[in-house]
């Protein structure tokens, strides 16, 4: 029946360590593929869910922020913006400015603004002497309608009524925090227009200049540049203000795609525009606490992921912890009749970094499959911004490595653990 | 082929101390197959473990094949039970997510055989042991007296130079058991030397040597 015993001597891999990875893929892919459906489902569900704290938290974190600087780049300072110095009310020699940049070939559209502070006053003629008159303070802005909608699309943002045509004359559109119905609050330091709608007839007051015009749109914005102003034609704004050389305060430079705003910012600074006038990116012109939230969330971020990891790795721990002490009799036999502690601990290895990757490409699927897509269609509405997911490939793949590399080690300790008992107690279960 | 002197083993549970081998000189020639019988606690098992390297003695030493044991480390007493030894235990000792056929090649492939090579020598094996029809089995699928068979066609699929058996019998029924001490019978003819812990004394008998162990140590030695 059997073979008589002889001296033979096997054929040896010289090399231990790969000989030792093999039986323990070997014996790890037969745990796997043997191993109770349920338990399986669940590691990898606690997977799935620690990649997704690991990638998600920070992400929605970021994300809000991110959705605010999206919006304010789209709404309002598009690629780059050149806006007049600090201590000037206007962009000096504007018109060769716009000349200059409308020659970029970098540059898809631009939309020069004036801007002026000004006073809103609403409900006039209904006021009693005695009553408190309906102010609101604003920054009054005259824009060419056709080339600010070409840059910052704002027109679709008009809630009520229709945005400014190149014709209009005495008309405006109101941002809604200008308006009670959008922002009921009191406060002594923020007032609002009351019972103002489409076709109400307001005051504006610039300087020393007062002009009826009538409400002709509502635009909504999160963005606080857009929500706070009144947006009039240029040329009547011009004419308001007393500018007639054309010097404007602002222009908002939208890129073609791929065009870099760094590129065209050097640009402009080397032509000597930083002489007379900001030249900043849209990164630039982020308010500086913003740029301190980004910071302060990025950390809060890194701590949720960093405790997700740790809680994933111990989670992992245990499940092999206990998974290799119900199996130290078998761990014993396996060492019993020779088989390399290495070679079990590898099979150990192999299984957590299964579950790790297992996991985490289920995870990167949930994310880049439905999360992302879901919140680019559906945005998280917060009051300052419409939060997306922020999930970039390098850092969510750094993340992957991270929770690979700490459920590898997970996987590995509780594995040395056990192995290095007596072999002779596993096989017997004595302690 | 193997030897031991005044083999002493001694536990130790808190400050209790219980001898459990005392002093046992052993010979065991190449090709012998040999019985070791005692009553429960004589000593049998824990007497198999310490020449199986299975554990270490207290004191004492063990010869094999040349070779003083007491100065091998754990890795080189671990490549030795790879390659000269199998093993036989009480409750089979197969792993249960592994086939027969996986079970019985695992040690050849930890020898560095391929898989095919393991598998072609495993599948063969169990095909002479009439478990052709067994390979894609998983052990709970097998009948004890089958879970045997597989595990005595692991223990010698190596062909090792000594096979250990830790009471093969006791847990199969009569007619399992029977077929069991054939394979061993099988074994021993084509000079497989075989030594064996067993409480049941005809299948004792059909060894060439009953070693009697009580309280630790020889107490007398039968040929058969």
């Amino acid at each position: 029946m059997f073979r008589a015993a002889r001296k033979r001597q096997p054929k040896l891999h010289n090399r231990m360590i790969p000989l030792n990875i093999r039986i323990g893929f070997f014996l790890a892919l037969r745990a796997l593929r043997r191993a109770s459906l349920w338990t399986t489902s669940l590691i990898i569900f606690v997977m799935i869910l620690t990649f997704l704290n690991l990638v998600v938290v920070s992400g929605i974190l970021v994300g809000l922020l991110q959705g605010a600087i999206d919006q304010t780049r789209t709404k309002f300072t598009s690629d780059v913006i050149v806006s007049a110095l600090n201590d000037k009310k206007y962009i000096e020699n504007s018109p060769n400015l716009i000349g200059l940049i409308e020659t970029m070939p970098q540059v898809e559209a631009i939309t020069p603004r004036y801007r002026e502070g000004g006073i809103l006053e609403a409900n006039y003629k209904t006021r009693k002497e005695t009553d408190k008159a309906n102010t609101a303070t604003a920054q009054l802005v005259g824009i060419d309608p056709f080339k600010e909608n070409m840059v910052t699309g704002i027109a679709s943002d008009i809630v009520e009524g229709a945005f400014l045509a190149p014709g209009d004359y005495d008309q405006v559109v109101l941002g809604h925090y200008l308006l009670k119905q959008y922002i009921p609050i009191e406060s002594p330091a923020f007032s609002t227009l009351e019972n103002v709608g489409i076709g109400t007839k307001i005051r504006m007051k610039v300087g020393d200049v007062v002009r009826e015009v009538t409400v002709k749109g509502i635009v909504k914005s999160k963005v606080d540049e857009i929500a706070l102003r009144v947006f009039m034609v240029d040329s009547q704004f011009r004419s308001i203000i007393g500018r007639n050389d054309g010097n404007v305060t602002e222009i908002s430079i939208k890129l073609k795609d791929g065009a870099s705003p760094v590129a065209v910012r050097e640009a402009l600074v080397r032509s000597g525009v930083d002489r007379y006038a900001k030249v900043q990116t849209y990164e630039d012109a982020q308010p500086q606490f913003l740029k301190d939230i980004i910071a302060t969330f990025n950390m809060l971020g890194n701590v949720f992921s960093s405790l997700g990891l740790i809680v994933a790795t111990i989670t992992i721990f245990i499940v092999i912890f206990i998974n290799a002490l119900t199996r130290r009799k078998f761990i014993g036999i396996l060492k019993g009749i020779g088989i390399d502690g290495r070679a079990i601990e590898f099979s150990y290895v192999f299984q957590s970094v299964f579950y790790a990757i297992i996991g985490s490409t289920v995870g990167l699927a949930i994310v880049y499959g439905s999360l992302v897509p879901f919140f680019a269609a559906h945005p998280i509405d917060f009051p300052f911004s419409d939060g997306i997911l922020v999930a970039p490939a390098n850092q969510t793949f750094f993340r992957v490595g991270l929770l690979v590399i700490s459920t590898l080690i997970a996987g590995y300790i509780p594995a040395w653990m056990i192995i290095r008992k007596n072999t002779l107690d596993s096989i017997l279960g004595r302690n | 082929m193997i030897e031991t002197k005044q083999l002493v083993k001694t536990f130790k549970n808190g400050d209790i101390f219980t001898s459990v081998l005392k002093g046992i000189d052993f010979k065991a020639e190449e090709g012998e197959w040999i019985a070791i019988m005692g009553r429960s606690g004589a000593g049998k098992s824990t007497f198999l473990y310490q020449i199986s390297l299975l554990d270490d003695p207290t004191s004492g030493e063990v010869d094999i094949d040349g070779h003083d044991t007491h100065t091998m480390s754990a890795r080189e007493k671990m490549n030795f039970r790879l390659s000269k030894f199998g093993f036989v235990f009480q409750d089979y000792a197969l792993l249960p997510e592994l086939t027969a056929l996986e079970n019985v090649a695992l040690p050849l492939l930890m020898q560095g055989l391929s898989k095919s090579a393991a598998y072609a020598k495993s599948t063969e094996a169990l095909k002479r042991a009439e478990l052709g029809h067994r390979v894609n089995n998983l052990p709970s699928q097998l009948s004890g007296g089958e879970q045997q068979r597989v595990s005595i066609v692991r223990a010698v699929a190596h062909e090792p130079k000594i096979l250990f058996a830790d009471e093969p019998t006791a847990n199969l029924d009569n007619e399992s058991s029977k077929r069991i001490m054939e394979i061993f019978k099988e074994l021993h003819k084509r000079g497989q030397t075989i030594i064996m812990v067993t409480h049941e004394e005809p299948y004792a008998k059909m060894t060439q040597r009953i070693v009697h162990l009580d309280d630790g140590r020889i107490v007398s030695e039968t040929k058969n």
